[in-house]
């Protein structure tokens, strides 16, 4: 019973779906298939090296510093980076009288309110305050930018596909529009083209537009290049700030797993194959001891059988 | 438990023979997991899954129980607090990461046990209710990892949990009040959120509670092994501990080494980074897909683009949920009386094709909705059914199938399995005189 009424159901979805198979078939055969615009323009990030790759990745702290000065200069203007405190930039090497410093130098100040009054008003940012948002409101950041919204950058990270390289990839891709790229694939008002970016035509205008923009204290030379790649690797650090732990951690662990499971297997082979006299006590109602005790006790007992 | 020469518990002194006549938890132990379960003596590494399906829960128990304590199921706070505990918490990255990566060990484990139980036909009588229950922990297991992939409420747990509960708007009339009712609103919103969250924290223990339930359930008849004959003689079995605690060690060894190596070198690999973008009901992400482990079954979903007779989106649903509730029946529709696979060769065969097309089913599940991957999970999702529904029941009426061992002493003798513990070790030093009735 179970079977037929099984091989009914079965049959039925069969003919639905080879009913689908057939409408895809045909739709196939008949319908030309061209290509989208975003596959055949669309770049994959390029290939570039960060000190974070790897099992053994580490912060390069005087690259992080750099990445971190462009976007106070660069990147700030529009995008906030809201998950990171003034005072998480200790991890960048920056000692807390500079951390105060930066704090109550930004250019951007906190929301507060009068303490006499109450009112809404605004003051210096200190090191346990998250980096403040350029815009008051989202409404505000659209109005702003052709009603685009500046992402928070805290996590871009890792809430893009690609990662650094993709970071880096799309602020060095900016370029014209190839002669081929069909006209309405074509930025808009206020769009510009990147092959980088999901859809080609992205609203954030090239903010790294030439070398020497910012000047590195350390003397690196500013190259659109160098910028970009500082930037993508500090915003790695403001993803993910324990990358460093995490690493020096899984090695221990791995290391202690690894141990572990030797020991483990060498157990496992010991009881299973080793020492051929080996034999485990019996112990159980069979057991002749055991059989002998309770005839005994049976005995004491008065119990017959 | 249930076989004659079984060991028996002897409390080793005055204060266990106390406890022992008061709370015989101790020997509750040692009848389960002791020394005091025969168990036979050729089981092979895939018989390790099961007890990785347990470490992995109580992984996720633990961590998901301190994730909790910073965690807030508010929509304006959820995305934040799981920030907070990746950058403020004391190791708190740890715990989100092994939470996270648990969850995709614990699906690993649970599809290999599944299939070893498959191929060896685990879920023939006399375990029919072994296999029930597994599967019920499977659905359960589902449910509750869908709920909490909703939780970190980034965009892909916005739109996942958009569009699972929408499957029970395919159903005629009465799907729209269903969803909204589960949702607790017509859109995911924080009641959804509080709910999920509550529900979340809830199914683990339900989990542990049918869990126990399997493990009984296991015990009556013991487990099966992989020639699939009955255990005959004492010669058959080896003794739970210390035989199969030191293989299983190993096991747990091996998959923390997995485990770890995913945890810190790759912790974000099995997810989606869509979900680091706070949810957002008004931007719908490019591909929608749930985490990898429902893919096959997202695949089958979408298997269905034309209506047929019934709306291609309720065929979708549909077969979706029927692709597991038909495993409900698998010991009443292959009713070959031999158990393994090894002794079936056309099964084999078959069964080595749903492994492959159920991994094509995966890889369709991840892919976006566009050709040829729609035409390719068409074709794989008619295999899927026909495997369970049309080609097992078939098989048990006309396979031919190898003979088998006499015993699985016999077998080891025979060299059959290398893995299984040598004859000498653990034979009783005389046979017993006459065995009771099984």
């Amino acid at each position: 019973m179970v079977r037929f009424f099984g091989a009914l159901v079965g049959m039925g979805f069969i003919a639905a779906l080879l009913w689908s198979f057939g409408w895809g078939v045909n739709a196939q055969l008949t319908e030309t298939h061209t290509q989208s615009v975003e596959h055949r323009f669309h770049q994959e990030p390029r290939d570039v090296a960060f000190s974070t790759d790897g099992p053994f990745g580490k912060f390069d702290r005087a690259q992080l510093q750099r990445g971190f000065q462009v976007y106070k200069e660069v990147c700030a203007a529009c995008h906030s980076l809201g998950q990171v405190a003034f005072r998480n930039l200790a991890d960048l090497g920056y000692e807390e009288p500079e951390i105060k410093a930066i704090a109550a130098q930004w250019q951007i100040e906190v929301p507060s309110i009068n303490p006499d009054t109450g009112e809404a008003t605004t003051r210096k940012a200190i090191a346990s305050d998250h980096f403040p948002s350029p815009y008051a409101n989202e409404v505000a950041a659209r109005a702003g930018n052709n009603n685009a919204l500046p992402p928070d950058l805290s996590l871009i990270v890792k809430a893009r596909e690609g990662g650094a390289p993709y970071i880096y990839s799309l602020l060095t891709g900016y370029q014209n529009a190839p002669a081929d790229l069909p006209a309405e694939a074509r930025p808009g008002q206020g769009l510009h083209y990147n092959p980088y970016f999901a859809n080609l035509n992205i609203a954030m205008p090239p903010p790294l537009t030439a070398d020497g923009q910012v000047t590195y204290a350390d003397g690196t030379n500013p190259t659109r290049e160098n910028m970009a790649k500082d930037v993508a690797a500090f915003l790695t650090w403001t993803a993910e700030p324990n990358l460093e732990s995490r690493h020096r951690t899984g090695l221990a662990v791995l290391i202690f797993l690894l141990i572990a499971t030797i020991l483990a297997y060498m157990a496992y082979q010991n009881i299973w194959h080793g020492g051929a006299d080996r034999r485990v006590r019996q112990t159980g109602p069979l057991d002749p001891e055991n059989q002998a005790k309770s005839r005994a006790a049976k005995k004491e007992a008065g119990i017959k059988g | 438990m249930s076989f004659p020469w079984a060991q028996q518990y002897s409390p080793k002194n005055s204060f266990m023979r106390w406890m022992d006549e008061r709370l015989p938890l101790p020997r509750l132990a040692y009848n389960a997991v002791g020394a005091g379960y025969p168990v036979p003596r050729n089981l092979n590494h895939f018989w390790n899954f099961g007890v990785l399906a347990g470490v992995a829960l109580t992984i996720q128990i633990v961590t998901g129980i301190i994730l909790a304590m910073h965690y807030a199921p508010v929509g304006t706070m959820a995305f934040d607090s799981v920030e907070h505990i990746m950058r403020n918490v004391n190791q708190g990255w740890l715990l989100r990461y092994a939470h996270a990566n648990g969850a995709s060990f614990f699906f690993i484990v649970t599809y290999i046990h599944i299939f070893r139980g498959l191929y060896y036909g685990s879920y023939k009588a006399p375990r029919e209710m072994v296999w029930l229950l597994g599967l019920v922990i499977f659905l359960l297991m589902m449910a509750t990892a869908f709920m909490g992939y909703v939780l970190p409420w980034g965009q892909m747990s916005f739109w996942g949990a958009k569009v699972i509960t929408g499957l029970f708007g395919a159903i005629p009339l009465v799907g729209e009040p269903i969803q909204a009712w589960l949702l607790g609103g017509f859109a995911p919103d924080n009641a959804a959120l509080n709910r999920f969250f509550s529900l979340h924290y809830l199914l683990p223990f339900v989990i542990a509670g049918v869990i126990i339930l399997h493990i009984w359930a296991l015990h009556i008849p013991g487990s099966n092994n992989p020639t699939g004959v009955d255990i005959k003689t004492p010669q058959d079995t080896v003794p739970f501990h210390p035989y199969y605690t030191a293989k299983d060690g190993f096991g747990v060894g091996l998959f923390m080494i997995a485990f770890a190596i995913m945890l810190f070198f790759f912790p974000n690999a099995l997810g989606h980074a869509d979900n680091y973008i706070p949810a957002n009901p008004l931007s719908t992400p490019a591909h929608i897909v749930p985490e990898w482990y429902f893919w096959p079954f997202y695949a089958i979903l979408r298997a269905f683009t034309v209506d047929f007779i019934l709306p291609a989106k309720l065929w979708g649903v549909l077969a979706m949920f029927a692709s597991i509730l038909l495993l409900f029946f698998l010991p009443w529709l292959d009713r070959s009386p031999v158990r393994s696979g090894s002794y079936r060769p056309t099964f084999k065969m078959f069964f080595i094709i749903l492994l492959i097309d159920i991994l094509i089913l995966g890889y369709c599940g991840g892919a976006p909705a566009e050709e040829p991957f729609v035409m390719i999970s068409q074709l794989a999702t008619i295999y899927y059914f026909a495997h369970f529904l049309i080609i097992l029941p078939l098989l048990s009426k006309f396979e031919k199938t190898l003979p088998l061992p006499t015993s699985i002493s016999a077998s080891v003798l025979h060299g059959e399995k290398q893995e299984a513990a040598p004859l000498e070790v653990a034979r009783p030093k005389r046979r017993p005189r006459a065995a009771p009735a099984e």
